[in-house]
């Protein structure tokens, strides 16, 4: 392609760094144009334009919170909670979501015709609805529909589902044992809590995404050709071999790329939390702090900056194999 | 020259192998063949079994189809008459009843459109992309917003909602992310060092942040950027949130595109003697079109479904119409939540699955005419 990028270059140097230049100064003058104006606006309107208030008293309180947080703690640590809780909630939902979208997809190659088409019901209904939907049916519409405590669901292993969450036994270290969640007066009381919304966040999150997964292991795997699972046979390999050493690791090149793209949507999806209200980042600090700080640049900024971060380094990975894809194919 | 070895006489017949072929042999060695395919099959029709009956009776047998709230709240089927009464509300939001013929007209032309341009041996497709992309996008705003001197009283864009404004959020995202997402797609690759890192910046900055930190930046954001008095339209500030953060989706679908065409075909047109952008515009844009009209559906359908988060700005798509609905208190019961969920689910199933069909027919019959040498 160095032929054609040097489209601009080939007629006139001097005219391409002369369009060049243009381009930069006009860019240039737009956003320093855009950006006084919006500093004007801001002091006019008295808006905070920097972190001043990154140290002040928050006032308002957070549940889940991981780290050590109360309603006197700073805007800075309610931005450390949020953070923490959206990473939560997107490591959890990665998880699940890989290993029901594995199987899905595994599924969906299966002789069995009735697990196939199982498979294949499960990706277009759930693929095709938008995960807010999805979020607010399971939220409103299952999760809040549950009984009280009082007439919790109870399922094996000491674990309670009802309107006030999932509850369940938890690891304790001193001493080393298991809290079991026990009812006591109105509601549940030691275990592990899982709130409503961090249950229906999740789970949407899960469902949705691993039908995306599911046809990204599928694709992968029908994308190896046919002669490599003969090739494999014709060496003596038995099936469960041939997946193993020859099919699986020539799908995962097919597979990764696009699986790390659907981490990456899951962790941005996450922020629909902001509609059930469970405390992540962007309902915590693009959300609460905006409201309260008025700061709408500095906070915009940061909640865009983290979130920046975390895809340019998938986003990063995914090019650097794109070039080895690409330049393979020229 | 000698042979070794000549039958002499016809082999023995064998018996025909046990059922092997058909279509009765396949479906009993799939289903029932080894323990653990006979267990999956079992446990699969036990879930069956277990569910579609009483989704049925929920949703169609037990389900109430004539009556009001009180007949709703008697039973504990689904609520239809719910939905019913509304259903205007849900296509035209709050737009004024007298003028609600001008959202069909828009709905009928479009549709018109649409037909047109998605047929297989439509006629004059060129014109009905001029029509398309430009006539129809200026026809619509004046035909819902009004305008006096032709007899259009202003409809302010607050009123408008439902699937109105869902559709106004997907139209606009893919008439302006197509055009932008090329040109983007064709910096990136092609312009000199500003221009690339300009477009490189802007895809992954959009493509790394969550769509709802777009729509909440274009609403808190975009009013600070521009000049005192002019306020942008409550509507059209996340609708430019949408419309740039389609397009750098669609400039990767088009980056994806431009990589898949074989460098020959730039050769071919330059031994034609034609320069830079006559071989773009003749001969590689056309071909990274037929190529990515796929994803570019599937960029759609993403698109459609994500219109449901302009509600973060208090924008009423149809979604948001249905949620909040089904609050109302004359229709309160237990049954009505996930009446209007089923019901919004239903909607955005058969427009996304009817897209993504339409998508998968489409790579069929490109592929077919098409032929797999075209990475060569």
């Amino acid at each position: 392609m160095a032929t054609l990028s040097g489209a601009f270059r080939r007629g006139n140097a001097a005219h391409s760094a002369l369009v060049q230049i243009a381009f930069v100064l006009g860019l240039g003058f737009l956003v320093y144009e855009a950006a006084t104006l919006a500093l004007a606006h801001m002091r006019e309107h008295h808006i905070p334009t920097d972190f001043g208030f990154w140290n002040e008293r928050a006032g308002f309180d957070i549940d889940p919170h991981l780290i050590a947080y109360s309603f006197t703690s700073t805007y800075g640590r309610a931005f450390f909670v949020g953070l923490i809780n959206t990473l939560v909630v997107s490591a959890v939902g990665v998880v699940f979501a890989s290993l029901l979208g594995f199987a899905i997809g595994a599924a969906r190659l299966s002789t069995n015709l009735v697990i196939a088409k199982f498979a294949g019901f499960y990706i277009e209904a759930f693929r095709n609805v938008p995960l807010l939907l999805q979020i607010l049916f399971w939220y409103n519409g299952v999760l809040k529909a549950l009984p009280a405590p009082r007439a919790s669901l109870a399922f094996p292993g000491h674990i309670f589902l009802n309107d006030r969450g999932l509850f369940m036994p938890a690891p304790t270290l001193s001493p080393l044992g298991l809290s079991l969640p026990v009812f006591h007066g109105f509601n549940f009381i030691g275990g592990m809590k899982l709130s409503p919304e961090f249950v229906a966040l999740t789970l949407s999150l899960v469902l949705y995404t691993a039908t995306f997964i599911a046809e990204i292991v599928r694709a992968g795997i029908a994308g190896v050709p046919k002669g490599q699972g003969e090739a494999a046979a014709a060496l003596g390999l038995n099936a469960v071999q041939a997946r193993k050493f020859v099919i699986v690791p020539q799908a995962l090149r097919l597979i990764v790329p696009p699986l790390t793209s659907q981490y990456l949507n899951l962790f941005k999806n996450s922020s629909l939390a902001v509609f059930i209200g469970y405390p992540d980042l962007v309902q915590v600090f693009a959300g609460t702090v905006l409201n309260q700080t008025g700061a709408a640049v500095p906070v915009i900024t940061v909640t865009m900056a983290v979130y920046l971060f975390v895809s340019l380094l998938g986003s990063l990975a995914m090019n650097l194999f794109n070039r080895r894809i690409a330049g393979a194919v020229h | 020259m000698t042979q070794a070895f000549v039958r002499a006489a016809p082999a023995p017949q064998l018996p025909p192998p046990k059922q092997a072929d058909g279509r009765v042999a396949a479906l009993s060695r799939n289903l029932l063949g080894s323990p653990k395919s006979l267990a999956l099959t079992f446990g699969a029709l036990v879930l069956v079994i277990w569910a579609v009956p009483d989704l049925l009776r929920y949703f169609i047998f037990g389900a109430v189809w004539h009556g009001d709230a009180v007949t709703c709240r008697a039973t504990d089927g689904a609520c239809w008459p719910f939905i019913a009464e509304k259903l205007p509300y849900f296509v035209y939001g709050s737009y004024p009843l007298d003028q609600r013929w001008r959202v069909d007209l828009v709905f009928a032309v479009g549709g018109l459109l649409i037909v047109w341009l998605l047929a297989p041996r439509a006629p004059a497709r060129r014109l009905g992309l001029w029509l398309a992309f430009l006539v129809y996008p200026v026809l619509a705003f004046v035909l819902l917003y009004g305008w006096p001197a032709l007899g259009l009283p202003r409809v302010a864009s607050d009123l408008w909602g439902g699937m109105l404004v869902t559709l106004i959020v997907s139209a606009v995202g893919i008439v302006v992310s197509l055009p932008l997402g090329i040109l983007l797609a064709f910096g990136r690759r092609f312009g000199p060092l500003a221009v690339r890192l300009t477009s490189v910046a802007f895809i992954e900055f959009m493509r790394g942040v969550p769509m709802i930190a777009v729509l909440f930046m274009a609403n808190t954001m975009l009013p600070l950027f521009l000049p005192e008095g002019v306020e942008p339209d409550r509507l059209v500030r996340p609708l430019v949130g949408v419309a740039l953060f389609a397009s750098a989706y669609m400039a990767e679908v088009v980056r994806g595109g431009l990589q898949a065409i074989a460098r020959g075909q730039n050769e071919a047109g330059q031994a034609l003697g034609l320069r830079f952008w006559a071989i773009q515009r003749l001969v590689i844009l056309p071909q990274v079109l037929r190529l990515t009209i796929p994803a570019i559906t599937n960029t759609f359908i993403g698109l459609f479904k994500d219109t449901t988060l302009v509600a973060t700005v208090g924008i009423f798509d149809f979604l948001r119409t249905v949620d909040s609905a089904r609050l109302d208190p004359n229709w309160s019961g237990p049954t009505i939540t996930p009446t209007a969920y089923a019901f919004a689910a239903l909607v955005y199933f058969v427009c996304c699955f009817s897209l993504s069909r339409y998508a998968q027919g489409l790579e069929r019959r490109l592929a077919a005419g098409y032929g797999r040498d075209r990475f060569q």
